[in-house]
């Protein structure tokens, strides 16, 4: 799989009276991995919910390679975007590999359902995300952290060019945080897909994405490597802290 | 180890062969189908006339399938088999695939364990406008249909429409106003039911024979015209399992998985709506059927709808034949009453047993 092309243009969203989004316009390259980052109301989701066509735009234009959201038929869409939201409600009992199989349902006939192809993608999805041990378990039975990796090999399953993610380590320990950064730069190096994240943990987020943007009361404040976008004043404009900011060695 | 979490989510306690069956949708559906056979015979050939089981399977052979049997059973066997019981028994399976595909639906739909094929109103509109007929003083019968079943199924129908204008289902997120709405309309016509039935003076024991369930009065006539309907209305929900997958972990998901989610919703409500007005209009408030089979037959399944709709419906048509049989051994006791007997404590069994841990 290779990376999709995603360029938003003046995307504005309101919700009521209160202006959720104000001209957000960006360019995310196939392949790039970029997080979202912000205090809490500042538009992060909100933002999100426009690129997934969730919520409907005020104003602007959300462009996927090149082509308008509005403009795609939506089981199209499906095959290239994949969605990870924060938490992932079962209403019923489950299995891992059951639900990682979810994935395929943009991909599988109508009647005939999943075919040979469409277990191969599920099958991989479940030894690359490495829970292959929890394959027969009920979803439910799971710790946060093993449900979350679940809903990650669901949508790598799902084959995506675009991979959205609304806060993916919210709850998790760093065991589980680190193994879902990992994932997600190995997706973005070695596939080339296109990776964009919601995060709230600004170290996390500095520690792992090459290319950060920090969204401050639906404005996009800045945008750049974590080192130009996380200085001092810009945090204290976004987060109204002082940060004391320590210098950690960069992976490679 | 968190010992707390230990302790609320036990392993599942499920033997090695109901782990295999899960695999096995094929061969749960070829058992399904020999037991719905098993019950059609025994359906028939049971009661206050006993036939004899060659009899039946030869009378079956020759009406149903067009063998040229020699006829060696008497006449009488043959009206008895052919005009009372086969339209009885055909029209508690096909209720029983009604009310059963109607229960996966709306519990997928709702995502509610709790959801049954009642739950947006349908029961209290049918009952209403049942006990309204009751009290009519006009009698007409068209086709075996007189205007407490037409009332029925138009009351069922406009109390689910009602519920759907009413909730507004425009906005994505809006399912649990859809429950409570169906809550609230459905307590309405309950009260509208109460003060018909205090009202109705000698009727109540006709309405409340009604509301209970039987299949006592069937005939092919009615067979003829409720079985379509029940057909039509299972077709398309047979053809939905993709989006009843695509649904499972919400709506917001589904719309992900590239489904029209408006659309898909409003193609099964209305499916379900009309599956369930159907058989209520013909056989009154059975209870259990679209709860339980669902969950048994999940419980063995798991949720994928592909295996999920098939075999509920084939089980459903032969746990709802075979209760009707058990309801006239005794006389004629409301189907209803003995869906609940049984139904009930067996359910309870399961989920003590299995662990189904639902989320709520």
């Amino acid at each position: 799989m290779s990376g999709a092309d995603l360029e938003l243009r003046g995307v504005t969203l309101d919700y009521g009276v209160r202006r959720a989004v104000d001209g957000v316009s960006l360019h995310v390259g196939s392949g790039e991995m970029v997080a979202l980052l912000g205090p809490n109301g500042a538009g992060k989701s909100s933002l999100m919910r426009c690129i997934t066509g969730l919520a409907t735009r005020r104003a602007g234009t959300v462009l996927i390679d090149g082509v308008p959201l509005e403009e795609y038929d939506r089981a199209v869409l499906a095959r290239r975007v994949a969605v990870v939201p924060g938490q992932t409600h079962v209403a019923f009992p489950m299995r891992v590999e059951e639900l990682v199989a979810l994935g395929r349902v943009p991909h599988e006939h109508p009647w005939l359902g999943p075919r040979a192809r469409d277990r191969a993608w599920i099958e991989a999805a479940i030894e690359r995300v490495g829970i292959a041990d929890l394959r027969g378990r009920d979803v439910r039975e799971l710790s946060l952290g093993e449900r979350q990796l679940v809903v990650l090999a669901m949508a790598v399953a799902q084959g995506p060019q675009l991979l959205l993610l609304d806060e993916p380590t919210v709850h998790l320990d760093l065991r589980h945080q680190v193994a879902v950064m990992e994932l997600l730069r190995d997706l973005s190096t070695r596939d080339g897909v296109t990776v964009l994240a919601v995060l709230h943990d600004v170290s996390l987020a500095s520690h792992f994405f090459p290319r950060l943007l920090l969204l401050d009361r639906g404005r996009l404040l800045a945008d750049g490597t974590p080192g130009a976008v996380l200085t001092p004043a810009r945090i204290r404009t976004a987060y109204g802290v002082d940060p004391a900011l320590v210098a950690v060695a960069r992976p490679v | 180890m968190n010992a707390g979490v230990a302790v609320s989510h036990p392993a599942l306690a499920r033997p090695a062969w109901l782990d295999r069956l899960r695999h096995r949708p094929i061969a749960l559906a070829i058992v399904g189908l020999g037991l719905l056979a098993a019950v059609l015979v025994a359906g028939v050939a049971i009661g206050s006339v006993a036939v004899a089981p060659a009899d039946t399977l030869a009378i079956l052979a020759h009406r149903l399938l067009g063998w040229p049997v020699e006829a060696t059973w008497p006449a009488s066997a043959e009206t008895i088999v052919v005009e009372l019981r086969l339209p009885r028994v055909l029209m508690a399976m096909g209720v029983g695939v009604g009310l059963s595909l109607a229960g996966v639906t709306l519990q997928g739909l709702l995502r509610n364990p709790l959801a049954d094929p009642y739950v947006l109103g349908t029961a209290s509109g049918a009952a209403l406008g049942a006990a309204v007929a009751l009290l009519v003083p006009i009698q007409f019968a068209l086709l075996g249909f007189g205007l407490v079943h037409i009332l029925a199924f138009g009351g069922a129908l406009a109390a689910v429409t009602a519920v759907y204008r009413v909730s507004r289902l425009g906005a994505l997120n809006s399912l649990t106003s859809v429950l409570l709405t169906g809550y609230a309309i459905g307590s309405l016509l309950a009260a509208g039911l109460a003060i018909t039935m205090y009202l109705s003076g000698t009727n109540l024991r006709q309405i409340f024979f009604y509301l209970l369930g039987s299949f006592s009065l069937a005939s092919w006539p009615q067979v003829a015209v409720g079985l379509p309907l029940i057909a039509l209305g299972s077709a398309v929900i047979l053809t939905r399992a993709r989006s009843l997958n695509g649904l499972l972990l919400g709506e917001e998901m589904a719309a992900h998985f590239g489904l029209d989610v408006r659309r898909e919703r409003m193609v099964l409500l209305g499916a379900a709506s009309l599956v369930t007005a159907a058989a209520v209009a013909m056989s009154g408030l059975i209870g259990f059927v679209g709860l339980v089979v669902p969950h048994l037959v999940r419980l063995v399944t798991g949720p994928n709808a592909r295996a999920l709709l098939p075999l509920s419906a084939i089980y459903g048509a032969a746990f709802l034949g075979l209760a009707d049989l058990l309801a006239r051994l005794p006389g004629e006791l409301p189907v209803g009453v003995v869906t609940g007997v049984i139904g009930a404590p067996f359910f309870l069994y399961v989920l003590r047993r299995y662990r189904g841990g639902y989320e709520l």
